[in-house]
């Protein structure tokens, strides 16, 4: 199984004012391809860090880190950028989609910055593709605020993956949904993991980091637990069982 | 990133805050539609004064001769008659690049016919006159090398006087009387419009000058030369050849001042479009000034749209952008933004100037170049001022844009 995140005793150091805040310390830590990771730990735990580091949006204070063999701890900004154009796809909290611009017209954004162009066309078939794989084909012309909260993290799912991306960082991708649609956007992953895609979660709530394979817990800037899942929890099952539950609600008199 | 797409976006962001694009566009409109109607006024005032130039004939060197000082009362030039024919002919003569050259003598006279009269300035000149000054004539034909030796008392009249005159009849073999002498019309001018000074230059009776000396009383000497160079190039040149010659023929010592005047045509347009390009600059630059406001109102905009916007450049730098990409953005946003502008001021600017021209008979000139100056211009200080929140906005940490509230 080859690497896709390799991490190499990095360490990283926020100077501000007269303390220096140790965020990361000293982690070592190997990602394989195909797998489903969460990260977890309280606030302040490094965990974002972690994530901003592992996602080329920040270089580590100190440490090696390689994202798909290639090494990536010093790059400059715009290194970087082209790094997280063609490498990862990002899926947040907060979904970050643009306001007034269509799904599919979201899902194209990280084809407009690719280096090698791509044809208007193929952009526009690879954004379908990827918005019909999250089960959003049919809504490709409405907008962000015509879309509940599940179909706009849909649609960032699907511009994580418009540039085919050796990996998938999700940012507390279920923090603005309820249950059920918490559960449907990690059926989601869960189908894209199974299809080969490596994704790597920051999550702070364990029901949820059940989904996935890996559960790696931070505190004080270290990794303290890293165990594969026990009871691996499987979207569609439990969907299925709330659906269930709910219908026994409506019946009951 | 293409430049096609950056553009889509532009207009996309632009069309998100219609008014404030509308307002900050509105700005630029004013600017530059200011500076073209400025510009045109301006224009239109130097063309006019250079069409008048171009009244007074083609490459015409004119020689007014010296002034006189009577008990401290001295007298413009042309009156002292320091000018005499030989002055004239020597010119004609010995400097080869002179093609032709008028002997004037000038008088104010009441002229009549039948039972009108007018006062009109009678003109003694040579039968190259009209030559000289490339006025063509409406009717009949001028006099004659054979009428000046001969100091026939002939005439040929400017428009104002054969309207005055004779009203709608043609003056042509009519008989004009000149303090008294009858004189012979043989030609009627085409109309020619105002001087440079001002004056109307129709109003005017043209004799040969040797019958102005001789029937008119207008003494020997002559008020003015009029002459004319083979070309443009050598105005200056022979303005020097005949100042050279006169101080000869009139024996002035080395260290004396002339007792006459040399002008070309050139440097009398000079002096008369000194002023009308002085006024253009000056409304040009206070156009410039609203032109600048507008500028400044673009780069505050685009700052408070890089500020509300700075999420939306976070995700675009998460999933790829490069700074550069960030730059064009905003900057081709910006440019959209003062060329849009830019296109509506220009038409509105044309617009201005067609209606002074139009409902003030205000002389404006648009001319095509002014418009692409303007046109380029408007997109110099999208750039400009663009360039500064552009790259405000290039410079954003990832991290810090996508945390932004």
């Amino acid at each position: 199984m080859t690497n896709i995140i390799q991490l190499e005793r990095i360490n990283k150091v926020y100077h501000t004012g007269e303390v220096d805040v140790h965020a990361v310390r000293d982690v070592s830590l190997t990602i394989g391809a195909g797998e489903f990771v969460a990260i977890m730990g309280s606030s302040g735990s490094g965990k974002s860090t972690m994530m901003n580091i592992v996602g080329c949006l920040d270089r580590p204070t100190s440490g090696r880190y390689l994202l798909d063999g290639v090494d990536v701890s010093d790059l400059h900004r715009d290194q970087l950028a082209t790094i997280r154009n063609q490498k990862i796809g990002f899926v947040f909290q907060g979904f970050n989609l643009l306001s007034r611009t269509s799904a599919l017209e979201n899902v194209e954004l990280p084809m407009l910055y690719t280096r090698t162009p791509v044809s208007a066309r193929q952009q526009r078939e690879r954004a379908t593709a990827a918005l019909e794989s999250v089960g959003l084909g049919q809504r490709a012309d409405h907008h962000p605020n015509q879309l509940s909260g599940g179909q706009q993290q849909r649609v960032a799912i699907a511009r994580a993956l418009a540039n085919q991306p050796a990996l998938i960082l999700a940012d507390e991708p279920t923090g603005n949904l309820d249950t059920q649609t918490s559960i449907e956007i990690m059926g989601v992953f869960q189908k894209l993991n199974n299809s080969g895609i490596t994704i790597v979660m920051v999550t702070h709530e364990l029901d949820i980091a059940s989904y996935t394979r890996r559960n790696i817990i931070m505190r004080d800037g270290r990794v303290v637990s890293d165990l594969p899942v026990a009871n691996r929890l499987i979207a569609e099952e439990e969907i299925a069982k709330l659906r269930a539950a709910q219908k026994a609600v409506q019946l009951a008199p | 990133m293409k430049i096609f797409a950056t553009f889509r976006i532009a207009l996309r962001a632009l069309r998100r805050n219609k008014l404030r694009t509308v307002l900050t566009m509105l700005g630029m409109v004013i600017g530059v539609g200011a500076v073209i109607a400025m510009v045109s006024i301006g224009n239109g005032a130097k063309a006019q004064v250079e069409a008048q130039i171009a009244s007074l004939g083609q490459n015409v060197v004119l020689i007014f001769s010296g002034s006189t000082s009577r008990g401290g009362v001295r007298t413009g030039w042309g009156s002292a008659g320091t000018l005499s024919i030989e002055d004239a002919e020597a010119i004609q003569k010995e400097i080869p690049e002179v093609v032709a050259a008028s002997p004037e003598v000038r008088g104010f006279n009441q002229v009549a016919s039948g039972n009108d009269n007018w006062y009109t300035s009678v003109l003694g000149e040579s039968e190259d006159y009209l030559d000289i000054r490339t006025w063509p004539l409406q009717d009949g034909m001028m006099f004659t090398d054979q009428d000046v030796r001969g100091a026939t008392k002939v005439a040929v009249v400017g428009q104002t006087t054969a309207r005055q005159l004779y009203g709608d009849e043609s003056p042509v073999g009519q008989i004009i009387r000149i303090k008294n002498a009858p004189f012979r019309i043989v030609g009627e001018l085409a109309p020619k419009g105002l001087s440079v000074m001002g004056s109307d230059q129709d109003d005017v009776v043209l004799v040969p000058y040797t019958s102005s000396m001789k029937r008119l009383g207008g003494g020997t000497m002559l008020r003015s030369i009029s002459a004319q160079a083979a070309n443009e190039k050598e105005l200056a040149n022979v303005q020097e050849e005949i100042t050279e010659l006169l101080r000869q023929r009139h024996r002035i010592q080395p260290g004396r001042d002339d007792d006459f005047t040399v002008r070309t045509q050139q440097e009398i347009a000079e002096a008369a479009t000194a002023t009308s390009k002085v006024m253009t600059v000056l409304l040009a630059a206070i156009a410039g000034v609203s032109l600048l406001v507008g500028g400044i109102g673009i780069m505050n905009i685009m700052l408070v749209s890089v500020t509300e916007r700075t999420r939306e450049i976070g995700i675009r730098m998460a999933v790829g952008a490069h700074g550069r990409d960030i730059l064009m953005q905003f900057l081709i946003e910006a440019v959209t933004l003062s060329v849009i502008g830019g296109i509506i001021g220009i038409a509105l600017g044309v617009g201005v100037s067609k209606a002074l021209a139009t409902y003030m008979n205000w002389p404006t000139l648009t001319s095509t170049s002014s418009i692409v100056i303007a046109f380029l211009f408007s997109a110099a200080v999208g750039i400009f001022f663009g360039f500064y929140p552009a790259r405000k906005a290039s410079h954003l940490d990832p991290i810090d844009a996508l945390r932004y509230e």
